[in-house]
């Protein structure tokens, strides 16, 4: 069974997101996502001050089978971009809610927080997937 | 759910994680594919092929049969136990399969091919078959593990007993019938190692009896990044029935001499070879940071456009690498389309990497 951390929102494409004290939110794909793509090889985090919309692509992780688009949970400004990724993309893997982290935006739309999935409701979404 | 190797709940016992492949519910990895893959290059995995089907052809026609059947020239088999690596072709002079064929006798030859199309294989084995009074018998009731790298035969040999001297005798390509085991020094990986066939009832104890020899349980994710390195062919990805092996970097397993040899899709294949071959498969490392993939457009500028048929990290070059099916005029360098973006790949003679070391 996957680590599915409380206190973290989701998205049932397995992004979590984190608000931060300051307001700002942590993105990054959660344990399920990483153990189910294998050892990450090539992580793409987007450029900061990039403006992001709820759903949209906005990173790539590549394992040595499959690349998959990383959707922003919120709409926002890319503020800050893990940049130790580049080279050690296996952070993602052996760190998914922590130095494993993708990107962290200013979000422009605080009603979109509500429309989350909390960490229940993701843990059913990864049992209706048949995990 | 697809079909199961005898290993099957070894596998998932060992917390592998299960994927489909070609019908086949088969281990991708147990754990990270990157440390498998370097257990092979350093020390020694094993794999369970047992969803490869094992055919024995018997009658004393079986070379003749077999040199009409296959691209490559069985003549070539001339001590017991040689083993040669070939193409059935259609008429087309597409690849029906790619197959291992290991001479025994002269009344017994035995060919390994590839899971995802047994059953076509079959089919076509036995088509060919009655001219020639061959017998084709599939042997579902052999399995088969491979165990790769360089401390592979020394540590599998310990499982073998009185048979391990003439075991660890085998010269490269070489196969032999040792008791209930037929252990053949080839594979897929571009190590040394064995491929060991058995009854099926034997495979549970002989893979774990290998882990606990400290061969490390490897699944089909570094298979396929090991022998991408070797540069070695996928049936199904680097060619398939709508490609010719001249196209698919194989015209080194297509033996034209003699001339006279009458083999299934040779009239197709020396008509491409008078009108001019138009592609070829070319080996192709990524300059830039990124993973090459199977379909992602190839563009040789002023020349015209190919596709990856296979791409993937490299473990051991930590670069990654593919093959391409490209215009044959095409160069050293071509750009790979990536997610709308053309980056520069370098167009490289494979093996990439071959008995731990790399060749680029």
């Amino acid at each position: 069974m996957s680590s599915i951390p409380a206190d973290l929102k989701y998205l049932d494409s397995h992004e979590w997101a984190r608000v931060e004290s300051d307001g700002t939110v942590t993105i990054g794909i959660s344990d399920h996502a990483q153990g189910a793509l294998g050892d990450l090889v090539f992580v793409e985090v987007p450029e900061v001050g990039k403006s992001l919309s709820k759903g949209g692509a906005a990173a790539v992780v590549e394992s040595v089978k499959a690349a998959s688009d990383v959707y922003s949970p919120l709409s926002g400004e890319v503020i800050a971009a893990n940049d130790s990724l580049g080279s050690a993309p296996e952070l993602v893997n052996q760190d998914p809610y922590g130095q494993g982290w993708l990107f962290k935006i200013k979000p422009s739309n605080s009603a979109e927080l509500g429309q989350l999935l909390d960490a229940k409701a993701y843990e059913k979404a990864l049992e209706a997937e048949g995990h | 759910m697809g079909f199961k190797t005898p290993l099957h709940d070894t596998h998932v016992a060992s917390g592998a994680r299960m994927v489909d492949f070609g019908g086949w519910d088969m281990p991708v990895n147990y754990g990270s594919q990157i440390e498998e893959h370097h257990a092979v290059r350093r020390d020694a995995g094993m794999f369970d092929v047992s969803h490869m089907l094992i055919a024995d052809i018997t009658g004393p026609r079986t070379r003749e049969y077999l040199r009409h059947l296959l691209a490559n020239d069985v003549v070539k088999l001339k001590d017991s136990g040689k083993a040669l690596y070939s193409c059935m072709l259609n008429e087309t002079g597409g690849v029906v399969d790619d197959l291992i064929v290991y001479f025994i006798n002269e009344n017994w030859f035995r060919v390994v091919v590839n899971a995802g199309t047994r059953e076509k294989d079959t089919a076509w084995l036995k088509r060919f078959a009655g001219p020639f009074g061959v017998d084709v018998r599939p042997r579902p009731d052999l399995a088969m593990i491979a165990v790769q790298g360089p401390q592979a035969r020394a540590k599998a040999a310990t499982l073998l007993g009185s048979h391990a001297p003439a075991a660890l005798e085998l010269k490269t390509f070489f196969g032999r019938e040792l008791g209930q085991y037929f252990v053949a020094r080839t594979g897929y990986t571009g190590e040394d190692g064995w491929e060991v066939m058995m009854p099926v009832a034997e495979v549970a104890k002989f893979w774990a009896d290998l882990k606990a020899a400290g061969v490390a349980e490897c699944g089909l994710g570094a298979r396929d990044t090991l022998r991408l390195e070797a540069g070695m062919n996928l049936y199904g990805n680097d060619m398939d029935e709508n490609v010719s092996p001249l196209e698919s970097g194989l015209t080194w397993t297509v033996a034209f001499d003699p001339p006279e040899r009458d083999f299934v899709g040779r009239p197709a294949l020396e008509a491409l070879r008078k009108n001019g071959i138009p592609r070829k498969l070319v080996g192709l490392v990524l300059e830039d940071r990124g993973v090459l993939r199977g379909h992602q457009k190839v563009v040789a500028p002023g020349i015209g456009e190919g596709e990856l048929t296979s791409g993937t990290f490299s473990p051991t070059l930590e670069r990654s690498i593919g093959f391409a099916r490209v215009p044959a005029a095409t160069g050293e360098t071509v750009q790979v389309d990536i997610r709308g973006k053309l980056l520069p790949a370098k167009v490289v003679k494979y093996p990439f990497v071959r008995n731990g070391k790399a060749l680029i």
